[in-house]
């Protein structure tokens, strides 16, 4: 590990860190008061979130009227905020899983963090798939068992009961890949802490991990296993949610582009979101020697190739609606660039495709706040590119008589900021009460792009 | 029946691998090794086989896969037939997708659950070497010293060239258990 590597790999961690400096370091933050700032960040979360529960509430109890959905469009911002939660939480699974398996050390700093965003983000997608049957407490129909009312079976061959199948996994999967790379950092934890409340939570969940290389040897055996798994996964993830659209006949959906367009873009705006976070985390918790330019570059080199993919997509998609001479089809893409609308396409276009383009210039992917304002511009892209793509193609159906037009109320605003509410609240208490980093594979890594002893 | 233990801390791997092979090679029994990460090497050095939770995974996958697809193919062609727009009742390819999902959740969940179930065997071991810098920043190494030619002094001058922090004895309670 030592002299192979040459002095021109750039150190994964700076500052020529002990290894006892690792662990004091990352667990430092757990071990101190609550910052003013993580109670302002927190409670605001917290006050937004509310406001999102307050909506739901009303919704749920008064039905789905209070949503500006009609006959034609039945599907706006509901669908169009699953959509781009679900595919926030692909780019912590591809950092965990698949960095994994191409052996991407740099992934050790950030893949904590990744990891715990895919759960998050699953949580608010799986929240407004609950939401958005609109009789929310009859959610539990989806599920295939035995019941009294014949028993009815689910039709497993819609797209939709996939869905159900597909999130449930995923979220349990990633739940559990989490919590597995989680235990040797809980039993740090437990060894050093001296609140006995915490000791207490630590030892609990850290199952009496005792570093024990037979452990350890199975451990990486389920771990590779794991990343295994989640890989095919990820994929199966964003291609199911696009089979959605794909699967029916509506122009602008019924595309057979649409599952690696998807994943691409998935992973294109769930690296946007890491980068949105993880330069705020290394900023507040003082992480710069771990999340280091390095990392924020490698993530933005990501993103010009997801980014990429994604333009191309737009670009095949525009041009097979063209070239394919079907007047449904080419209508919908011209209405979507020209029509009333038009607004959110351009909106799409400029912060999907122009955006990232700044990446190319090496000063602004180490320009740490240039790469924070980019990242919130594709995060807005994304969300308005499932906007597109399922209020656009609605509005226009086959017969001009029930064209129709689509503004939302009050209440899914409220819920669209909840459901970013309930996401940060859940990212700062993890901030709060886990390591936000992975201690026992940064210290694996400690050596890497060191030339010379190591120590 | 009591078992001498001799614990080995080091401060870095490197030394680590190299004390663990000598071990090895010099016919002490390895009890374990324990380490703040998972060292690169470390179970080749240890003579440690490929675990077998490969096995596991694929056989819990295939169970997931078989009976999600049989469940599929029951319910919708065997117990409550529904015409859906004229589909075939048995939709083999339509089923695909959620066998996928459900051979992923029943892999992954039951790998790591078994793993769990079969290790905490292992944890829950009372003595062990000083676990508190082991989490941290310690390597420790532990074998079971061969009763016949042992002598402690001895054992640190073998091991002396490994430049090691601290070496223990410690007694060990043997409940009728193999590890």
């Amino acid at each position: 590990m030592d002299n192979k590597y040459s002095i021109l790999r750039e150190p994964l961690v700076l500052g020529n860190k002990s290894i006892a400096e690792v662990t004091n370091d990352i667990a430092k933050p757990l071990e101190k008061k609550s910052s003013k700032l993580w109670w302002i960040c927190f409670l605001t979360s917290l006050l937004i979130l509310s406001i999102g529960m307050v909506a739901v509430t009303h919704q749920i109890s008064t039905g789905l009227g209070t949503w500006g959905l009609n006959n034609t469009i039945g599907w706006a911002f509901d669908i169009t905020t699953f959509v781009f939660w679900i595919g926030i939480g692909h780019a912590g699974t591809l950092i965990s899983a698949i960095l994994f398996l191409f052996r991407q050390k740099w992934r050790t700093s950030v893949n904590r963090s990744a990891e715990a965003m895919t759960i998050f983000a699953v949580i608010c997608a799986g929240a407004y798939i609950l939401i958005h049957m609109g009789r929310t407490y009859f959610g539990y129909w989806l599920i295939p068992y035995p019941n009294t009312r014949g028993p009815l079976w689910v039709n497993f061959r819609s797209p939709l009961v996939w869905d159900l199948f597909a999130i449930s996994t995923y979220l349990f999967t990633s739940l559990i890949f989490w919590y597995v790379g989680l235990i040797p950092d809980l039993a740090t934890l437990r060894d050093r802490t001296t609140s006995k409340i915490k000791k207490g939570f630590y030892k609990f969940f850290a199952l009496g991990w005792t570093g024990s290389n037979k452990t350890w040897h199975r451990y990486e055996t389920v771990y590779g296993l794991l990343a295994g798994l989640a890989t095919p996964l990820v994929v199966s993830v964003h291609t199911i949610v696009s089979w959605d659209f794909a699967t029916s006949i509506i122009p602008g959906w019924h595309t057979t582009i649409f599952p690696p367009y998807f994943v691409a873009g998935a992973v294109f705006s769930g690296f946007a979101m890491v980068l949105t976070l993880m330069l705020v985390v290394r900023k507040v918790l003082h992480f710069e020697d771990y999340i280091t330019l390095h990392h924020v570059e490698n993530m933005c080199k990501i993103i010009i190739l997801t980014g990429g993919i994604v333009g191309l997509a737009y670009a095949t998609e525009f041009f097979i609606a063209m070239y394919s001479g079907n007047e449904y089809e080419s209508f919908t893409f011209i209405n979507r660039a020209l029509g009333p609308m038009s607004w959110a396409y351009w909106i799409m276009v400029t912060c999907n495709i122009v955006a990232p383009q700044f990446f190319w210039i090496k000063k602004i992917r180490r320009n740490v706040v240039a790469v924070f304002i980019i990242s919130i511009f594709i995060n807005i892209g994304m969300w308005f590119e499932r906007f597109v793509i399922i209020v656009s193609s609605l509005t226009r159906d086959y017969l001009p008589s029930s064209w129709s037009s689509y503004s939302p109320t009050i209440i899914e605003i409220a819920t669209l900021i909840g459901s970013f509410g309930l996401f940060f609240t859940l990212f700062f208490l993890f901030a709060r009460f886990l390591p936000m980093i992975s201690i026992g594979e940064v210290k694996a890594v400690l050596s890497y792009g060191k030339n010379g002893e190591q120590k | 029946m009591n078992k001498r233990l001799v614990v080995t801390y080091f401060n870095n791997e490197k030394d680590l691998l190299h004390a663990t092979s000598f071990a090895k090679k010099n016919k002490y029994e390895i009890q374990d090794v324990f380490t703040p990460y998972a060292v690169h090497g470390l179970d080749d050095a240890m003579g440690l086989k490929t675990s077998k939770l490969g096995i596991v995974c694929f056989v819990l996958g295939i169970t997931g896969a078989i009976a999600k697809l049989w469940y599929q193919i029951w319910t919708s062609a065997t117990d409550w037939p529904i015409n859906v727009g004229g589909k075939p009742l048995n939709s083999f390819p339509a089923f695909i997708p959620v066998t996928f999902e459900v051979t992923v959740l029943f892999a992954g969940i039951g790998t790591t659950i078994y793993f769990l179930l079969s290790d905490s065997r292992r944890w829950k071991k009372k003595i062990r070497p000083n676990y508190k810098t082991v989490t941290d920043s310690e390597f420790a190494l532990v074998i079971v010293p061969n009763n016949a030619v042992y002598d402690f002094s001895e054992t640190k001058n073998r091991f002396k060239q490994f430049n090691y922090l601290r070496m223990e004895e410690i007694i060990e309670k043997v409940n009728n258990e193999k590890d």
